[in-house]
């Protein structure tokens, strides 16, 4: 059994709305060093599977479902 | 003639597209189920608003991979008629049945008002019966509608006449002030290269009787119905 953690994100290029207004409070807040905040998922998934063959299925998954090419880029790191 | 208008779990606008079509515009309608297989007796067939399987993930990409769908790309393929709207659109864009993406509203909320929409391409199986003498009045209901696509996508959408909707002001300018949810270009409405596929935000079925306070939404499923009786 593996542990395979995904983090999603918007690709840079897209305007992040979500981010920005997360932004625009931490600065309200007082916290004026924030340049940037990025929006994202974070998925944990426990799967079977081992080695290239499992990384090879979770990049499937990624690419089939768990995010979309589009508008998002993708990684994911498998732990026990 | 028979159109045929899919009920995912969620969806909520399924109604009202079969009222519109059995009562309003008088053409044979029946539901399809989500888990139905077979579509191959429709001649049209609308993705209906809402919010299938909960909106999770991704608005959309759930409901891409219901049973009916692998039939539905099918009978698309066959150059039979389709079309997606609000929560429709974001299943074929997340279908790869249209190009693009539709993200959250630049401005966070949902928005549910009517907007004025300027007919880009009058020549489609869609548009050929819409009024395009002023813009059209047709409700948006949506919280990720704002429509990307990246430069080659643009581009193949506008040399294609791709474009069928853009959101626009009353006198027909698509302004950044008439734009509701930061779409690139203000696009509200796209076809694929053959225009029997049609993406769009706004919501036709919910302009299409005077009492409602527009019915320029009716042309687009008359335009439709007309195109499907000469063939």
């Amino acid at each position: 059994m593996a542990l395979v953690k995904v983090y999603i994100t918007l690709k840079p290029t897209l305007l992040d709305a979500q981010g920005r207004v997360v932004q625009n409070a931490l600065a309200s807040m007082g916290y004026d060093g924030v340049k940037q905040v990025r929006v994202g998922k974070y998925l944990e998934m426990q799967l079977d599977g081992e080695g290239d063959t499992l990384r090879k299925q979770v990049a499937e998954m990624c690419d089939r479902l768990l995010a979309n090419p589009v508008i998002e880029n993708y990684r994911f790191e498998v732990g026990e | 003639m028979k159109f045929g208008v899919v009920r995912f779990p969620g969806s909520n606008c399924d109604q009202d597209a079969y009222y519109v079509l059995r009562d309003v515009l008088n053409v044979p309608v029946e539901y399809i189920w989500h888990a139905d297989t077979d579509v191959r007796s429709y001649d049209c067939i609308v993705l209906p608003g809402g919010f299938s399987y909960g909106d999770y993930l991704r608005t959309g990409a759930i409901a891409r991979f219901a049973p009916v769908m692998d039939s539905i790309r099918a009978h698309a393929e066959r150059g039979k008629f389709l079309i997606g709207i609000c929560n429709g659109f974001q299943v074929l864009c997340e279908a790869h049945l249209l190009p693009g993406a539709l993200v959250r509203n630049v401005g966070l909320k949902f928005i549910c008002r009517q907007v004025h929409l300027r007919v880009e391409n009058a020549g489609t199986p869609w548009t050929t019966d819409a009024r395009t003498e002023r813009p059209l009045r047709i409700p948006i209901a949506h919280g990720e509608g704002c429509y990307v696509a990246d430069a080659d996508t643009l581009a193949e959408l506008h040399a294609g006449g791709r474009i069928v909707f853009r959101y626009c002001d009353a006198e027909g300018h698509p302004t950044s002030d008439s734009n509701p949810n930061g779409s690139v270009e203000n696009i509200a409405g796209i076809a694929n290269a053959s225009f029997n596929v049609l993406g769009m935000m706004p919501h036709p079925e919910r302009a299409s009787e005077r009492l409602l306070g527009s019915d320029d939404g009716r042309g687009i499923f008359a335009s439709v119905i007309k195109r499907i009786a000469r063939s």
